[in-house]
């Protein structure tokens, strides 16, 4: 103890004091301060990197969700347009089908109408024609065969005949 | 990280192991020194015969005389040299010293300790390779105890560790300003030797700085903890090279960081740090007494533990290296010269993780001190459990 005592060099103390505080303040200005902020903004970048990445992961997540949400919602209104067109198609179908049927229905009923009316006015004049025909007929078979009285007779019992089996 | 813990756990089991048997090495080294000295005294004077022992001797004895050189700083930059011829390579520094004014001069004019220096009409003698002020010839009186009692006037010479702190610092400055560049350039990316250098100074902040100081001052000593860590690593591993340097092998060396920590410690506290000295608080008034002087004196004790430890560690390393590889030159036989350089490399292997490990100790423990200080007690528990370590 008493040598360390007697060989402490108080020159070699004051150099290094000196120069050791001068090299922290140096070092300090020139090497630490650059060093640590350059190390502690890598470190700063990374960390927002990660949080960066973390939260596009997210976002990507939520795009991802809400495509698969959108494209179920489209195929359900897809479906559903179907559907209904299915069902106003057919609903269309059922009321052309009725439509065209009453219509049908009324063209027979017209068609039958007026060949009823046609049917009655055809032997109406049908009628018509065989008075007129068979008038002229009698006529000129009366003018023939009318002169004595039991031809006449006898022909208007034929006649008669003929008319209840007409 | 996990990694990083675990390799400072085994080196902290190592430094032990390694610690002892340094103690052991030196203990045997001294005692088997100091039989030699006493057995051969009087044997040389008897039978002036064995001519080897008396060689082996003075081998022993510079070998020491070495050891204790190469721990003490010096005035001169010595690469080699050689004690046959003088000859070698040596880097002269200045000599700055306040007596009565200023002297400056190139420490070439004491010629290794040869000569005597002058400077405006004093003049100057090396002893030991401390500066003592002498007459003309140079003649150092002793006490009792062979210590010179010369006046020493006040050394602020540019020693080898001087040179050696200017150097490190100037190699710091420039790796560090250099990874700070290499941010800029590379956006925020370190590149090359940056790569290396990153991970310790995240090591620092994430492993020593943030769990001792805690999230939020921790900031306000980074730069202290970073320049602390490197400083002494960097000297540490200086001291390891053929450069031959003991920096934080040397008291002035760890006093002036130990006081550093100190000071920093003291004008950073807050008020619970006072609080929890002078009058703890949850203990009985008598208790509050006793423990005040105790808390006190820890303040001083905490420090002084830092600088021993570095101190002590550093220079053990460096004996026991020394030994080792003067054990050499002492066998000189084809079994002990292997077998010492194999030692020396396994301990040249294990100072290597000293140099870390110290600077980490240095490091965290100073981190651990600012952390009590800045501390905001809502656990006492804690405390207690740190003070153990």
């Amino acid at each position: 103890m008493e040598k360390l005592i007697n060989d402490f060099s108080y020159g070699l103390f004051f150099w290094q004091l000196i120069l050791f505080v001068g090299l922290i303040f140096v070092l300090k200005k020139f090497a630490w301060k650059p060093i640590l902020n350059a190390v502690n903004e890598r470190e700063e970048g990374i960390k927002n990197a990660l949080a960066e990445a973390e939260n596009a992961r997210k976002e990507m997540q939520n795009l991802t969700a809400d495509n698969e949400r959108i494209l179920k919602e489209a195929r359900n209104e897809r479906e559903e347009l179907l559907k209904d067109a299915r069902s106003i198609r057919e609903g269309m179908i059922e009321t052309a089908k009725g439509e065209a049927q009453n219509e049908a229905e009324k063209m027979i009923n017209k068609a039958k109408e007026s060949i009823e009316s046609e049917k009655l006015a055809a032997i109406a004049d049908l009628k018509k024609q065989v008075a007129e025909l068979s008038i002229g007929i009698a006529e000129k078979l009366m003018k023939d065969q009318l002169a004595s009285k039991d031809a006449q007779v006898k022909l208007i019992d034929n006649m008669l005949k003929d008319v209840k089996l007409n | 990280m996990q990694i990083f813990k675990r390799c400072i756990f085994i080196g902290l089991i190592m430094f032990r192991i390694q610690n002892f048997v340094s103690a052991l090495i030196f203990l045997f080294a001294i005692s088997a020194n100091a039989s030699t000295v006493s057995d051969s005294i009087p044997s040389h004077e008897e039978h002036a015969a064995p001519n080897q022992e008396l060689k082996s001797v003075s081998f022993r004895d510079e070998i020491k005389e070495d050891i204790k050189h190469h721990l003490q700083d010096s005035h001169d930059f010595t690469l080699f040299h050689s004690k046959v011829d003088g000859s070698g390579f040596s880097i002269p520094l200045p000599v700055i010293l306040i007596d009565n004014g200023l002297h400056v001069f190139m420490s070439s004019r004491f010629h290794h300790g040869e000569s005597v220096a002058e400077s405006k009409g004093n003049y100057y003698a090396l002893y030991h390779n401390k500066v003592y002020k002498t007459d003309a010839e140079g003649t150092i009186q002793y006490d009792e105890h062979h210590h010179p009692t010369n006046a020493k006037p006040l050394d602020f010479s540019l020693t080898k560790s001087v040179v050696t702190i200017i150097l490190a610092s100037l190699l710091m400055l420039w790796m560090f300003t250099s990874l700070a560049k290499s941010y800029k350039k590379n956006n925020g990316i370190a590149t090359g030797f940056g790569r290396f250098l990153e991970p310790l100074v995240l090591f620092v902040r994430d492993e020593i700085a943030i769990p001792n100081i805690g999230e939020k001052h921790y900031k306000r000593y980074m730069s202290y903890l970073l320049t602390i860590f490197f400083f002494i690593w960097l000297l540490n591993l200086l001291g390891l090279t053929p450069l031959g340097v003991n920096v934080t092998g040397n008291i002035a060396i760890t006093f002036s960081l130990a006081i550093l920590t100190y000071l920093i410690t003291t004008f950073t506290a807050k008020k619970d740090y006072w609080k929890h000295i002078f009058w703890m608080p949850g203990v009985p008034i008598p208790m509050k007494v006793i423990l005040a002087p105790i808390e006190l004196l820890g303040t001083i004790i905490k420090p002084f533990s830092l600088m021993i430890r570095l101190y002590a560690n550093m220079t053990a390393g460096h004996v026991v290296l020394m030994s080792i590889l003067g054990l050499i030159f002492i066998f000189k036989s084809w079994v002990g010269g292997p077998l010492s350089f194999g030692l020396a490399f396994a301990l040249s292997l294990l100072e290597l993780l000293v140099a870390a490990l110290q600077a980490y100790i240095f490091t965290m423990l100073s981190a651990l001190y600012f952390g009590m200080a800045v501390e905001e007690h809502e656990h006492h528990h804690e405390e207690a459990h740190t003070e153990h370590h």
